[in-house]
This record gives structure tokens, C-alpha cells and sequence, in this order.
């Protein structure tokens, strides 16, 4: 018998081995993987031709980095222990003061720089009105949603911004241009390459920087984090920050690849986003999250508005389709285990 | 006296309507073993709450090797002095593997500030074979959730020694340790005393104390009632009829 204070060795739990312990590590990841991959069979018997073509996929990745921009950052803010349903007016009062800037003769580049400013400072006003005023970020931020559309509103009385140029500008180029030279994805938006290395970073963000554990640790519980010199608020604004950069970003790629800005850009992102970051195996209590899997997340919800077109369905069942995916997705991730205390 | 470690004078503390802290003066002297003793809700965990930097007290002050602190006392400030503290909620993760609760707040960072998990998984690993996680079943990568309760004790324990404190604070470690488990607690108390640290180990049993401590503070109600060598006390007993005294004078008054 061991005389420690520490573990018993009496119990015999299985050991297990390297690849068992990846694959448990990263089982939500996984899942959302398997999601996919059924979804993927299905609507590959309903119409094998369009799904086995590039072209497919091509006309989702067009779409899907706007929402990855958001979708990462959310997984902080959710991990963190925290909600924001804020980013739709962030996205689109950020991607407005970049198209006013444009309009007003700014090079696009240049103008990027006061649209992440502002994400910035919405990151640090919602941060701040949940941790030192103490709001509850659900309200908070459905607060500050309805706050800046309506600044928005007010700012342009409902009139749209058009850039008929936007293609010939460098940072149209950069950021939402085709690929060209490469067999297979050969034509496919460039967005797609920032979209992923956004992943990238956001996974590199939350499991291996200092930060993104800190978002884990304090979601889990913040009241150890403080005992351990964890400055909780500063960790919680942090991750809002990011989300407000990731909402600028994804607010001006939307007008770059739509070569207009609308006085809803950004609206269409909430339910999608949010579904995105729960279907990829986030669950909602804070403290855990996976990145690779809400991205995964992602790309079902894109996957299934263009899987119903191309299936031969009407646009009719999207919703209802979505929302049986979402339950579906929520009950297999359930095997993933519940909320440990 | 250059002996002397640490010294609160006059703390004050109160939640809302509670006061939970009134003047509350006493010091820590080098090496020693301290038992702070009382009650529960005597303000036990919140006195060294406020010695760890996590609450800052109302009013009152601390003072380091002589020094008065200045500015906002701090966790991060605490653990720079040398103050590990495992406190009595334990202060874990549950979610977490055992390697990132014991570098939470203090993770071994690279550049642009990334943590170097294999190395906080080789020390992690050192660790638990050092203090006797001899099970194999678990390893740096296992998950607090699914240690017990005395396991998971450990792991709070395990992180207070790792840092190498100069005053060690141990909040009820021993209450869901076994008899086996708590002497080996006793056992880490004792070799900090022998490397020239201070340990002040909190319990509301006084026993306990009794067993291991070399002089005793014991707080009523938020007051420090009396502190004691145990030179001065012939048994447990004595001790524990102290108490029985205080809380009589207090309900009388
Ligand atoms: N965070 C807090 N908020 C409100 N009251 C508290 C808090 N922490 C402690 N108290 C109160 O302060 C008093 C002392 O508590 P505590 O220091 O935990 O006592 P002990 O550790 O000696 O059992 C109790 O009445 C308790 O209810
Ligand atoms: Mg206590």
C-alpha cells in the first residue's frame, strides 16, 4: 500500500496507450469530425456527381473564413465561461468604418487598420461591462448587439455602401482573390488559406499560449485561478478582444467578397456561428473547448445549406435540417462526457 | 527580532455584514510550524487569504523580513516571496490535467509566451515521483476529475512544494486524507521545517495541531484569543479547554 497523500496505486485503471490517449484527448474534435463524415455520406448517395466536384466545396470555402473569423474567437469567449452574442453588430460596425474609409479614398490596407482599432475597443467596453461592472455577458452583449445596429442604423439611414473597384485593390488580391497554379484547389478563394491559417493560429492561441489556457483555467473556475494570481477579469477581456478582432476581420472580408457593405453586414452570422462553436463539440459550461472542432463546427453548418441545394432539396429544409443536425450533434457529444465538478 | 518572517498587524476584514477579521495581529517566525486553530467561521481561511494576496484586507498592515508591504498586496507577489499557500477549497481545475494545475498561473513559457508543455510534463512528472504519486495509472496527463477526493489533495500539495516556499500555508489539508495520507503530510510540514522554512497549517482540529505545530494561534470569531508555545500547553486537552473558555466568554459578553 502507498503511504502518500497522493494516489493509491491499490485501484487498477487502465493504462492506456499513445494513440488511445490522442484519441481521447481529442475526442470532441473527432465527433465533430464523424458529424461531418456522415453528413458527407448522405448527401453523397442523394447526388453522388455534385458532391465527389471540387467546384462543391469551392462555393462553400467562398463563404465559410467569415464565419471561422468569428467561430475561434467565440470558442475563447464560451471556454472562458462567458457568452457573446455581440458579434454580429462588432462585424458590422467595424467592416462600416472600413467601407466609409474606402469610399472616402483610403488605400483598403490602410483602412483595416481603424476597423480592428474599433474591434478592439468593442472588445474591451463589452469585456469591461461583464467583469468590472459585473453584467451577465448574455444580456450585456445582447445589449451592445442592438446598441451598435443601431448606431449603424442611425449613421447611414439604412443606405448601402457598393465598391464596383474593390477587385483591382491589393487587398482584394491578398485576402480574397483565387488561388491560381495548384491542381485541385485550383480557383478556389484565397480566404480559404486565411480562414485556416486563422485555425491555426487560434488553436496554436488556445492549447499551447499562455493566454488561451488562462481563458480554460478561468472558465473552469474562477475562483482557483484568482487563489493561483490569475487576474480574471484581464483573461475574460482578453478573450472579448480577440473576438472584436476576429468580428473586424470577419466584417471586412464579407464586404471584400461581396464587393458591397450593407447596414446588416455581420446579422446572418449569429445563429450560424453560434450553432458552429456548440455542433463542433464546445460544450456550453465553460472551462474546456476545442477549436479544431467548432472550426469543423463550421463547416457542417456551411456544408448543409449548400448539401440541401446540391441533394436536389429545396431551400425550405435548411432550417429544419440545421436544427436536426445541431440536436443530433449535441446528444453525440454527450458521450464525450458531461460537466465534471 | 531577525528571526522574524512575516507579521500582520491590526488586519480587518468584512464581507458585507460580516466580520469576519477585527484587528487581527500575529506573526510567523523563522522556521517554524504555526498551528492556527478555530472553529469554523472563526476567519481562518480569509486571515491567510489575505497573507496569500488573494483579498486585500480593509485595513491593517503586512510586513516581510521587517519590511512593511507597499501597494496592492498580490498573489503573484506572495508567490515571488515565497508564499505557497494550499488553501481549503484546493484551488484545482477539475477539467485539467494534473501537469497544467500544477504550473496554472505560473506556466513555463517560451517565446511570444508559449508554454512549454513537454517540460512542464517532465517536471510534473519528477514531482509526483518525488512525493510519491508511485501509482502508475497516473501520470501528468490524467485529468483531476477522475483523481479522488485525497488525490486530488495531493495534487494541491504537490504544487505548494514544487515552488519551494519560504512560508508554506496548508488550509485543512488533512480533512479527506486517511491516516497514512495525513502523516505524510505531517512528513512535508517537518522537511520544510528542517530546510529552514515556516509552515502555518490551519485546522479545526486540534489534535492535529497539537501533534505536529510548535506554537499555536487561536482565533474566535475573527480575534486572535491567544498565542501559545506549545512549551506552555501539557497536552491537547489543555488546549482544546482554551478554546471551550473563549467561546464561553464570548457568548457571555
Ligand atoms: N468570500 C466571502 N464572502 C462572504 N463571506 C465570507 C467570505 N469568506 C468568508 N466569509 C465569512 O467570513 C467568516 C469567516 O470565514 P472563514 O475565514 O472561511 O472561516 P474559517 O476558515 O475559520 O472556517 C464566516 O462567517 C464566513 O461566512
Ligand atoms: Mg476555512
Amino acid at each position: 500500500m502507498s503511504a502518500s497523500a497522493i494516489p493509491t496505486p491499490a485501484k487498477r485503471r487502465r493504462t492506456r496507450g499513445p494513440l488511445a490517449k490522442y484519441l481521447n484527448r481529442n475526442r470532441r474534435a473527432i465527433s465533430a469530425l464523424a458529424i461531418f463524415a456522415v453528413l458527407l455520406i448522405i448527401f453523397t448517395m442523394a447526388n453522388p456527381r455534385i458532391f465527389t466536384n471540387p467546384i462543391t466545396y469551392r462555393a462553400i470555402f467562398l463563404s465559410l473564413p467569415i464565419s471561422l473569423f468569428v467561430v475561434v474567437p467565440l470558442v475563447f469567449i464560451v471556454a472562458s465561461g462567458e457568452i457573446d452574442l455581440s458579434f454580429p453588430a462588432t462585424a458590422g460596425i467595424t467592416s462600416w468604418v472600413f467601407s466609409a474609409a474606402v469610399q472616402s479614398g483610403w488605400e483598403p490596407v490602410a483602412a483595416l487598420i481603424p476597423a480592428l482599432l474599433l474591434g478592439v475597443v468593442v472588445g474591451l467596453v463589452v469585456g469591461g461591462l461583464v467583469t468590472y461592472v459585473g453584467l451577465s455577458s448574455l444580456v450585456a452583449t445582447l445589449g451592445m448587439n442592438f446598441l451598435m445596429r443601431g448606431i449603424i442604423n442611425m449613421g447611414t439611414q439604412g443606405v448601402a455602401i457598393q465598391f464596383p473597384q474593390m477587385r483591382t485593390t491589393a487587398l482584394w488580391q491578398a485576402f480574397a482573390g483565387r488561388i491560381e497554379g495548384f491542381p485541385v484547389i485550383n480557383g478556389f478563394p484565397v480566404h480559404m488559406l486565411w480562414g485556416l491559417g486563422f485555425v491555426a493560429l487560434g488553436w496554436m492561441l488556445f492549447n499551447r499560449h499562455r493566454l488561451g489556457i488562462r481563458v480554460q483555467i478561468v472558465g473552469d473556475n474562477p475562483d482557483s485561478a484568482a487563489e493561483m494570481g490569475i487576474t480574471v477579469a484581464r483573461v475574460k477581456i482578453g478573450a472579448f478582444v480577440f473576438l472584436g478582432i476576429g468580428a473586424a476581420l470577419s466584417g471586412v472580408l464579407s464586404v471584400l467578397v461581396n464587393q458591397n457593405w450593407w447596414p446588416t453586414t455581420g446579422d446572418g452570422l449569429l445563429l450560424p456561428a453560434l450553432a458552429a462553436v456548440f455542433v463542433g463539440g464546445t460544450p456550453t459550461w465553460g472551462g474546456i473547448g476545442t477549436v479544431v472542432g467548432s472550426s469543423i463546427g463550421a463547416f457542417i453548418i456551411a456544408f448543409i445549406e449548400t448539401g440541401i441545394i446540391g441533394a436536389g432539396l429545396t431551400g425550405y429544409v435548411t432550417q429544419f435540417f440545421n436544427g436536426l443536425v445541431i440536436i443530433l450533434s449535441l446528444i453525440g457529444h454527450r458521450f464525450n462526457g458531461r460537466r465534471y465538478r | 527580532m531577525n528571526n522574524r518572517l512575516v507579521e500582520l498587524k491590526n488586519i480587518t476584514k468584512s464581507f458585507g455584514n460580516v466580520n469576519a477579521l477585527n484587528n487581527v495581529s500575529m506573526e510567523i517566525n523563522k522556521p517554524e510550524i504555526v498551528g492556527l486553530i478555530g472553529d469554523n467561521g472563526a476567519g481562518k481561511s480569509t486571515l491567510i487569504k489575505i497573507l496569500s494576496g488573494v483579498y486585500a484586507p480593509d485595513s491593517g498592515e503586512i510586513f516581510l523580513h521587517g519590511k512593511q508591504v507597499e501597494g496592492h498586496w498580490s498573489v503573484a507577489r506572495a508567490h515571488a516571496a515565497g508564499i505557497e499557500t494550499v488553501y481549503q477549497d484546493r484551488a484545482l481545475c477539475v477539467q485539467h490535467t494534473i501537469a497544467l494545475n500544477i504550473f496554472m498561473g505560473r506556466e513555463i513559457t517560451g517565446a511570444f509566451g508559449l508554454v512549454k508543455v513537454r517540460k512542464q510534463y517532465e517536471e510534473a512528472e519528477r514531482l509526483m515521483r518525488e512525493i510519491g504519486f508511485t501509482s502508475r495509472v497516473f501520470t501528468p496527463d490524467s485529468v483531476v476529475a477522475t483523481l479522488s477526493g485525497g488525490e486530488r489533495q495531493g495534487v494541491a500539495i504537490a504544487r505548494a512544494l514544487y515552488f519551494e516556499a519560504e512560508l508554506l500555508i496548508l488550509d485543512e489539508p488533512t480533512n479527506a486524507l486517511s491516516l497514512t495520507e495525513t502523516q505524510k503530510v505531517y512528513s512535508f510540514m517537518l522537511a520544510a521545517k528542517d530546510k529552514g522554512s515556516s509552515v502555518v497549517f490551519i485546522s479545526h482540529n486540534i489534535y492535529h495541531a497539537y501533534d505536529i505545530a510548535d506554537r499555536f494561534i487561536i482565533l474566535d470569531r475573527g480575534t486572535v484569543v491567544m498565542q501559545v508555545d506549545k512549551s506552555e500547553v501539557e497536552s491537547a486537552e489543555r488546549l482544546v479547554q482554551h478554546m471551550k473558555d473563549f467561546a464561553r466568554a464570548g457568548h457571555a459578553s
